[in-house]
């Protein structure tokens, strides 16, 4: 059973390791973010200024699509299953993941469908153009032909999804260590569960909604069509039942994360443990009745509007619980402040903004006047960038020592962190200003009083971008070389992949560790 | 791996996977349907019910509603599509026709569906149809007219504040859509 492993290209193709597999979906989510982020430049830079200077209208559409799906489903939502394969086995002490040969398999498709996805790009008609949310009948009855690959490519990352949450569920109920009990596992065992649990919920509905798009275009259904019967406002209630939860698919796992780095650089432990794994459970339960608030617009009986209203801020109760438990995990701590912190404390307080921005969206009334323009638009850029992308970078730093044996240089990680940290800063929050003055989102030019607030967001995107590049450099850096990393890594931290040699040896725990 | 926990793992493989197999149905089979009687409940999106079989009831005479008429084409529907009258008081509970005109200018035959709207959203459960040209395909001759015949009787139990219920048409072209559902499979 001992063995390294494979040589050559089939030690990728073939494996079932849960560390190679994890190391395959970090990889191929950085190479997404990438070319997600290639795809917001094209955007940033034709804003930079008012009128159309760079590309035509009908390609900035395909760009504000392909930026957005390539970003949640290729580059956030892999980067959590690889630090989930990664990382669960050797948090609970086991010796892999349950289901290895479909662990593999739900990694291997996921390059075919983004392939697919962007191969749109160069079809005839172009690639997809009616936005990320895909709202009918702009994917149905006005889409360009490609559309067919879309859908099939979203029905791939689906079903890579969905095999990979089973797989998580059944590591983390089935292969715990003896003496692991729920509530002792680490809090990013535990929010991964319960995303895992929400994938499974939601993922099929994403299915069930491009798998009627399919049938309104090629086989003469009418589910979105009115002329038929149908009401293209179903799509909205649809996709939104999936979406919904979707965005905590996005940012439960990075709860997770900070909750594990935190009280490693503050020297204490985490504040309140059983109230986050409740708060996390609250927030999922609520992701499913507040689906409607993302369309407050389409018309809604009063009474409805106020339902998905009062909802939503109730949001606001468990997530205060978490960020106050993270603050009150700081208090009085012995901090200091590497790479891994930064981007943690950056997470902590950027994302109460973005949440913040949220309850404002949440007041129905007010939503009428910031529906669709840029404030919408600062909004998820500050819950999914300082939340979802800081998080996972923060992970990276944390982990990475552990992964390759050796530590990353410190110098380069912070300057990545405060390029970062202004470049998005720079970027998103101007966008604050310009949608509550009215400017609308998707729209390639726009009136000359935004004029300048999008220079410094252009400005501040090349900054974001440049950082990544040389976080990029620093990892590739860290992995050929560098000052070599203790077992423990940090000071005194808690968990069991800091009772593992670094680098991690390619099999752990295939005895299980004794858990006190 | 114990072949205990092998067994385990598969089982909850297969619940899982059920599970998003019914989850997948939900949206496909569940959702519409459930959505489409939300909406006949509520009256959400103005959507009215089908056809309505009268029943004897008195006309109140103390009220009067004002019915709107509107006539909107889709897109690139190239029909003329207009109401006989703009507008007309009728009383609640009293059974009222009315004609929406049509005319194909164009040289070919075309179908057309007209989608039935009405606005206040909650008067929509108390607008009734007993005949309705939207509860058909409408097909055409080329350079033809027609007379699409209406009747409809508002509630005697509309709500108070309800003075004006507007009724709006939209006209779509179907042509292809009947085309493409007799030839594929």
């Amino acid at each position: 059973m001992a063995h390294g492993p494979a040589k050559g290209i089939t030690r990728w193709l073939y494996t079932t390791n849960h560390k190679d597999i994890g190391t395959m979906y970090l990889w191929f989510s950085f190479a997404m973010f990438l070319l997600g982020g290639v795809f917001a430049l094209v955007i940033r830079a034709e804003l930079f200024e008012p009128g159309l200077q760079i590309v035509e209208p009908e390609f900035f559409n395909q760009m504000t699509t392909m930026h957005g799906l390539v970003m949640v489903f290729g580059a956030v939502m892999p980067a959590f299953v690889g630090l989930a394969n990664w990382m669960v086995p050797m948090m609970i002490g086991a010796p892999d993941m349950a289901l290895p040969r479909m662990n593999n398999w739900s990694f291997w498709i996921l390059p075919f469908a983004f392939a697919m996805l962007a191969s749109t790009l160069f079809m005839e008609g172009g690639a997809p153009n009616f936005g990320w949310t895909f709202y009918a009948p702009l994917s149905t009855t006005y889409a360009p032909p490609s559309v067919t690959f879309f859908i099939f490519a979203v029905h791939i990352m689906g079903a890579s999804s969905i095999m990979g949450a089973i797989n998580i569920i059944a590591t983390i109920l089935n292969m715990r260590a003896p003496g692991m009990t729920m509530m002792k596992m680490p809090l990013f065992v535990w929010t991964w569960l319960i995303t895992a649990y929400l994938l499974i919920a939601v993922m099929p509905v994403l299915a069930g909604v491009v798998t009627m798009m399919l049938m309104d275009i090629h086989f003469g259904t009418s589910f979105f069509d009115a002329a038929g019967g149908g009401d293209p406002v179903l799509f909205q209630h649809v996709f939104w039942f999936f979406g919904h939860p979707e965005v905590y698919i996005m940012i439960l796992p990075a709860f997770g994360v900070v909750s594990q780095i935190i009280p490693t650089f503050a020297r204490k432990p985490l504040f309140g443990y059983a109230s986050m794994v409740y708060a996390t459970s609250s927030i999922a339960f609520l992701s499913f009745i507040v689906w409607a608030h993302h369309m407050f617009t389409v018309g809604m009986p009063v009474a409805g509007e106020l339902f998905f209203m009062y909802a939503t801020m109730l949001i606001a109760v468990p997530t205060g619980v978490k960020v106050f438990n993270w603050v009150t995990t700081m208090f009085k701590g012995s901090m200091t402040f590497e790479t891994p912190m930064l981007f943690s404390i950056a997470f902590v307080i950027l994302f109460t903004i973005g949440g913040f921005s949220g309850l404002m969206l949440a007041i129905a009334p007010a939503d009428f006047q910031y529906h669709d323009t840029y404030f919408v638009v600062a909004h998820f850029h500050y819950v999914l960038v300082p939340g979802a992308i800081f998080s996972i970078t923060a992970a990276v730093y944390y982990w990475l020592p552990k992964w390759c044996g050796n530590m990353y240089n410190e110098v380069m990680g912070k300057t990545h962190f405060w390029m970062a940290f202004i470049g998005l800063n720079l970027t998103f929050f101007p966008m604050h200003f310009v949608g509550l003055a009215g400017m609308p989102r998707r729209i390639p030019d726009y009136a000359l009083q935004f004029a300048d607030f999008n220079m410094y967001a252009s400005v501040g995107a090349f900054l974001f971008g440049a950082a990544q590049i040389l976080f990029l450099f620093n990892v590739i850096a860290t992995i050929r070389g560098g000052r070599k990393a203790t077992d423990e890594v940090w000071e005194n931290p808690e968990g069991l992949e800091w009772t593992v040699p670094s680098p991690a040896p390619y099999h752990t725990f295939s005895t299980p560790p004794d858990v006190k | 791996m114990t072949q205990s926990i092998k067994q385990s793992n598969r089982v909850l493989l297969a619940k899982l996977l059920a599970t998003s197999v019914m989850m997948f149905l939900f949206a496909l089979y569940v959702m519409p349907p459930l959505y489409n009687l939300f909406c006949e409940v509520t009256g959400l999106n103005g959507k009215t019910g089908g056809q309505y079989q009268a029943t004897e009831v008195v006309v109140d005479t103390s009220r009067v509603v004002k019915v709107q008429f509107l006539a909107t084409n889709n897109e690139s529907m190239p029909w003329g599509f207009k109401p006989e009258v703009q507008s007309m008081e009728v009383h609640p509970g009293q059974e009222v026709e009315v004609r929406y005109l049509a005319f194909n200018p164009t040289g070919e035959t075309m179908v057309a569906q007209a989608v039935p709207s009405v606005v206040p959203f909650k008067a929509a459960e108390y607008f009734h149809k007993t005949e309705c040209f939207c509860f058909n395909q409408q097909p055409l001759d080329g350079g033809e007219n027609a007379e699409l015949p209406l009747r409809f009787i508002v509630d005697q139990d509309v709500p108070k504040q309800v003075h004006t219920i507007t009724l709006s048409y939209t006209l779509f072209d179907i042509t292809d859509k009947i085309e493409l559902a007799s030839t594929s499979p």
